[in-house]
């Protein structure tokens, strides 16, 4: 195969050469350091989503650590694009063409080199991010490997490395909350206790919802029959703001409320309090014992009065039709 | 083409697609505010809100949806409308019809009554020759799973008010319905439910649905009239006095 | 590399060169043409709608659900058949097997004169290009004007003009109008009219084909449009099951049309493919191919190879809603799962389909405009190459907060961060070829260096989005929106406009006003970014995606954005003034060579002749050769005879005398 570069000399570095190189080496090196600084101290306390859990502590230093990597290669190549701009334009009346260069190898091969290294850099590094704060506040699916390490208990204490088991359920177009430790309740307000290891089991009821917390910096996607477990500590006393992240219908843009991050010893007493009132009026019992998944379409407490059409209840909305013949 | 002649066809498809946008446009907006909202008006320091839920409706394209009616207070007709509002700051009490048959609710969690002062209902229940077979029970749950006894439920998430209406028993859900629409009480059996609730102090609008996969016809049940305003799904609006 | 030396076998000797076997054309509303495709499409959807009622009345699922979907998807399905019969593709296929003979080649050679022949269903590239061109800037628009209505209705957090669903049914058209029907934005109308010839072929190698790929387009766009009047799709441009699954009749409008397109693009991909490995001209080396040959030729690649994916998990979906299938509902045996892995397998490459073409025309333009070879040429097409195949890799990272198993959530990191090295070389390329050029600022110019600028961030940004612990505040929030306006509309978009300012004068022989043309760059650049930047931190603020109602401190930065964005949609309608009133009432003739570029389109008259070359032209030399003392001219548009064997005998050291020489 000929070659592709016919055999013109790649430029010899001549007077004008090094003028520009060296130039606009300086300039991007005083540029990145300002960017830099200004970024990790400036900017860095503020960045989302705060400070207030663990997960998005590491997250805010993981963004800040991106941006200080990034901004000085968005600054090299801004700069050298107003440069051109403005040193190499044509001047008015001149048509003749440039230099003709077809290529460099020095300066292709350490401009490949060079951003292999950043991004092999970027990737260790968000790896470490990743796996260091227990998965980053990420839902993890059913089987996590990236845990944090609190000791699993059927009931919860206040100030024992416990983990406090919160089920987050998501259906069209509400979120609920379901604390197995306490007995299975379930709450339409989420409190958590502050510097205790959390451990969520997202799922949903219908359609795909996403739970974001953003101050805990928790994201995971609520799935039908799947339990989606991530993990955080919150650190700080608070509220935080959770939104469904997932189109899930209609009022998706409405799905949301406020949790609140409290002292351990009001949250027992604010847990305990809820069981105690949902085991009085009979609602405890009323609910599907706590699993990880729910087939809602199941009901053995309707026993007979339990209209099933292909193995779905009315609580599926009749999906198929009663005159399928497949239907027992 | 000549200039002229060129003009004018862009004049005429210019107005051609101009035309096309904004009937689209209308039939968007147009539609979403087609349906009437009822007002309410504060009497004594309270409002007196009546709806009812009936199994079929009376629009012709989807009559088999079922669907929610608001009583206007001038006139005691039934409007076909979800959208109502009350002043704000207000005891509103609420009375609700309910013609629908039960069905069981996905998440039994909302068989309890939360945002209600209380946070309880009083609910009576009728059969189709109009004897109480239930009279002004008070609870604090209507247990969806095991009696067959709430059709649907009538939520304001942004209140955290969430009550389960009931329903005809199992018997008559099967049964008897009501097939008209809007239905009365003579004839078909119901349920008759009221609660209490304050309006909150600002002004705004604040969504309300039914959180019982009563949809049929559709995967979980959670489409077609419970995405629909109008039928299962509405607005409270909520306007400074 | 075949040369077209042969006529077309189907003219029957001596006949009549127009029309058929009688000699005599038909009127022009006899003859096969889009408005017997209308007629055909009513009445193909008339009688699928019936036959479907006939077929699924009696299913008790619609007894509740007052709905029927069969009916809907059936009038869909024989709607394209009568408009794909009306503008008679058919017709050649028929008269195939019924052994009669082909008409002749006259829509090849362009013999009609006037508008007509852009209605119909024609063989020549040059009238499909200019097909997808108009077709092209008609989707564009209507997309845009949905993105007015979302901004509008994003000025104020809780006062609604739009009720949740119309927001729902506005927010999907607007997004799948523009990533379904934009994926030919640059690859419809100047690929398929450059790619010829700038290969130096006469033609494409599936001329049918690549037609059938156009005419496909306004079917999916009036099908998608059709999903309105049924009350719209609440998914957005993603279509997740079981939401999908979930919704009302306007579901199957997104999913028949996304099918179209996706038939569409496969078409085109193979066509391309094609044409480019075997109808290059003699000379026509794979290191001298255009840049944006290249482009064209990764893109293709993708299309065929990813875009079957998608045509799949759209059936799969439609048979889902229609016959009750589970594929995708986890409630009744199927997975959500494997929707999202479906969909987001061509997702991707998607992106890139978008993207790719993109890079191709702008290196053209950078060239030409800096007067100076395309530094690091075997960069370049690695860059594309490297992308493209990489953009096989990368899925999952769609999918991090997903509740998918996560252990490969380190390699996808790593692969999607691995795609901005290639994505690197187009600016290295850049970059190398602005060293001590001479840059004129022409609109096209203007436009290509927006374009790096809004790729720039937007790669950037695409690199916070690939690292799985920031990922987990960014994903599905407005951060996302911000990075791909910036990618595809600040990328793809800015060098659509620059390949009109460029290419146009060659395509008409009419040039855009520059005045109005700088105009518009400037408006559209100053308010694409001033509408997208706060985006990047609204998403970071905590706003996700297709919401209507937001954090109320937010609503100072969104009311700046809508505004910003009424503005841009001002920008792009003094690009339509522009173009509008260039075409049709000031028309500036400009059939030469006005950029004085050396490539081969530029060689010839302005608009090209029919036949593209008299004689397939012997290319000599790169196209990017500018400023080298001696250069030989790209081509040798009258090789004389037994030259094209001298031609290979002098590269390859073959002996001449091979076989393919034109008489």
């Amino acid at each position: 195969m000929s070659a592709a570069e016919p055999p013109a000399p790649s430029p010899a570095p001549s007077s004008a050469g090094p003028r520009h190189g060296r130039r606009l080496f300086v300039i991007w090196l005083v540029l990145s350091l300002a960017a830099c600084l200004l970024i990790w101290f400036v900017w860095k306390p503020h960045l989302p989503p705060g400070t207030m859990s663990d997960a998005a502590r590491h997250q805010q230093f993981d963004i800040a650590v991106l941006a200080v990597s990034a901004a000085p290669v968005v600054i090299f190549v801004l700069l050298y694009f107003v440069y051109a701009i403005v040193v190499w334009r044509a001047r008015p009346g001149d048509d003749s063409d440039g230099e003709p260069t077809y290529g460099n190898t020095k300066i292709q091969a350490t401009w490949i080199v060079g951003t292999t290294i950043i991004v092999l850099w970027l990737f260790v590094f968000g790896t470490v991010e990743l796996v260091v704060p227990a998965g980053a506040g990420a839902g993890q699916g059913p089987a996590p490997i990236w845990k944090l390490d609190g000791a699993t208990s059927s009931t919860w204490t206040p100030n024992t490395n416990t983990m406090l088991e919160v089920q987050v359920i998501g259906q069209q177009w509400t979120w609920t909350y379901r604390y197995p430790q306490f007995g299975g309740m379930e709450s339409s307000e989420l409190l958590l206790p502050v510097n205790t290891p959390v451990e969520f089991h997202v799922t949903s009821l219908d359609v795909i919802h996403s739970f974001w917390a953003y101050q805990l910096g928790v994201k995971a996607d609520a799935n039908p029959q799947v339990d989606n477990v991530a993990y955080v500590t919150a650190k700080a006393l608070g509220s935080v703001t959770v939104r469904c992240n997932e189109l899930c219908g209609i009022w998706h843009g409405a799905m949301y409320n406020y949790g609140h991050v409290v002292p351990p010893t009001e949250f027992q007493s604010w847990a305990r309090g809820v069981q105690a009132k949902e085991q009085a009026n009979g609602i405890l019992a009323a609910l599907p014992p706590y699993a990880l998944t729910y087939d809602p379409t199941v009901i053995p407490q309707m026993g007979k009065n339990l209209i099933k059409i292909d193995g779905i209840t009315g609580a599926a909305g009749y999906y198929y039709p009663p005159s399928d013949p497949v239907t027992p | 083409m000549s200039v002229t002649a060129r003009a004018v066809s862009l004049l005429a498809a210019f107005l051609v697609v101009a035309g096309l946008a904004t009937f689209v446009a209308i039939y968007f907006i147009g539609g979403a505010s087609a349906m009437p909202t009822v007002h309410y008006a504060a009497s004594g320091g309270q409002v007196n809100v009546v709806l009812q839920e009936d199994p079929q409706n009376d629009s012709s394209s989807k009559p088999d949806w079922v669907s929610y009616y608001v009583q206007d207070p001038a006139s005691q007709n039934w409007v076909h409308t979800t959208l109502f509002s009350v002043p704000a700051g207000t005891r509103v009490n609420v009375t609700l019809y309910g013609y629908d048959g039960c069905t069981p609710l996905r998440n039994n969690y909302f068989s309890q009554v939360q945002g209600t002062i209380g946070n309880t209902v009083t609910y009576s229940q009728f059969d189709q020759h109009g004897k109480e077979y239930v009279t002004d029970k008070t609870t604090q749950v209507i247990n969806a799973w095991s009696d067959c006894n709430v059709g649907h439920t009538f939520a304001i998430p942004g209140l955290g008010l969430y009550v389960p209406v009931a329903s005809p028993n199992a018997e008559l859900s099967a049964n008897n319905l009501c097939s008209e629409s809007p239905c009365t009480t003579s004839g078909n059996p119901y349920a008759k439910e009221t609660f209490s609730f304050i309006s909150p102090a600002h002004a705004g609008v604040f969504r309300w649905q039914c959180l019982v996969p009563c949809g049929g016809g559709f995967i979980d049940g959670n489409s077609g009239p419970m995405q629909t305003l109008g039928y299962m799904m509405g607005e409270m609006d909520v306007v400074s006095s | 590399m075949a040369i077209e030396t042969q006529q077309d076998r189907t003219q029957p000797a001596g006949g009549p060169p127009l029309g058929g076997p009688g000699g005599v054309l038909r009127p022009w509303f006899l003859r096969p043409g889009a408005h017997l495709g209308v007629l055909c499409a009513a009445v193909g959807y008339l009688l699928g709608h019936l036959l479907g009622n006939f077929l699924s009345s009696t299913y008790a699922q619609n007894a509740l659900s007052d709905q029927n979907d069969i009916p809907v998807v059936l009038g869909y399905t024989f709607a394209t058949l009568g408009w794909l019969a009306g503008l008679g593709v058919f017709n050649d296929l028929g008269r195939q097997m019924l052994g009669r003979p082909l008409l002749a080649e006259v829509r090849m050679g362009g013999g009609e004169a006037g508008l007509s022949k852009y209605f119909r269903y024609t063989l020549d590239h040059k009238v499909v290009g200019i097909q997808y061109l108009y077709g092209m800037i008609a989707y564009f628009l209507t997309g845009g004007l949905f993105a007015m209505a979302i901004r509008s209705e994003l000025l104020s957090p809780s006062r609604h003009l739009l009720g949740p669903s119309q927001y729902l049914m506005v927010v999907g058209e607007h997004g799948t109008m523009m990533m379904m029907m934009m994926s030919s934005v640059i690859l419809g109308p100047f690929g398929q009219y450059f790619g010829p010839l700038l290969i130096g072929s006469k033609r494409v190698a599936f001329p049918r084909i690549e037609a059938l790929g156009f005419w496909l387009t306004p079917a999916a766009y009036v099908i998608l449009l059709s999903g309105v009047l049924f009350g719209g799709f609440p998914t957005g441009w993603t279509g997740y099951e079981p939401l999908s699954l979930q919704a009302t009749t306007g579901e199957d409008a997104y999913f028949f049309a996304f099918g179209l397109m996706g038939l569409s693009m496969i078409l085109a991909g193979f066509n391309m493919i094609v044409t480019i490995i075997n109808y290059r001209a003699p000379g026509m080396r794979w290191s001298r191919l255009p840049m944006f040959v290249w482009s064209m030729f990764t893109v293709s690649f993708l299309q065929v190879l990813a875009v079957p994916v998608l045509v799949g998990a759209c059936y799969m979906g439609l048979m889902d809603r229609t016959f009750q299938t589970a594929f995708f509902a986890n409630q009744l045996g199927g997975s959500s799962f494997l929707y999202e892995d479906l969909f987001w397998f061509f997702g991707h490459p998607e992106v890139y389909i978008l993207a790719l073409p993109g890079f191709g025309v702008i290196a053209e333009i950078v060239s030409v405009f800096c007067r100076k070879p395309l530094f690091g040429y075997r960069v370049a097409a690695a860059g594309m190459l490297g992308v493209g195949i990489l953009s096989f890799f990368v899925w999952q990272h769609h999918l991090f907060d997903s509740g998918i198993n996560p252990d490969m959530r380190p390699l996808f990191m790593l692969t999607t961060e691995l795609i901005s090295i290639p994505t690197g070389f187009i600016f290295l390329v850049a970059m190398g070829t602005f060293w001590k050029a001479k840059i004129r600022f022409t609109v096209p110019m203007l436009f290509a260096l927006a374009f790096y600028f809004n790729f720039l961030i937007g790669g950037i940004s695409g690199v916070f989005l690939s690292d799985v612990p920031a990922d987990t505040t960014e994903h599905g929030s407005f951060f996302v929106m911000a990075h791909f306006h910036y990618t595809i509309m600040g990328g793809l978009i800015f060098a659509f406009m620059a390949a009109i300012y460029y290419w146009l004068p060659k395509m008409t022989g009419i040039k855009l006003n520059e005045k109005l043309g700088k105009l518009h760059f400037w408006t559209m650049f100053i308010f694409f970014n001033t509408t997208f930047l706060p985006l990047f931190a609204l998403g970071l603020m905590g706003m996700p995606r297709r919401v209507f109602e937001y954090a109320r401190n937010l609503e100072t930065l969104n009311d700046w954005v809508s505004i910003s964005a009424f503005c841009l949609g001002v920008s792009i309608l003094i690009f339509l003034i522009n173009f509008v009133m260039s075409m049709l009432f000031w028309r500036e003739p400009e059939v030469g060579n006005p950029w004085r570029s050396r490539s081969l389109e530029w060689q010839l008259s302005s608009p090209p002749p029919p036949e593209n070359f008299k004689r397939v032209p012997v290319i000599l030399s790169s196209p990017y050769d500018y400023g080298v003392p001696g250069a030989l001219p790209v081509a040798d548009l009258n090789p004389p005879p037994g030259v094209i064997g001298a031609a290979y005998a002098g590269a390859s050291g073959v002996p001449s005398g091979v076989s393919g020489v034109e008489a």
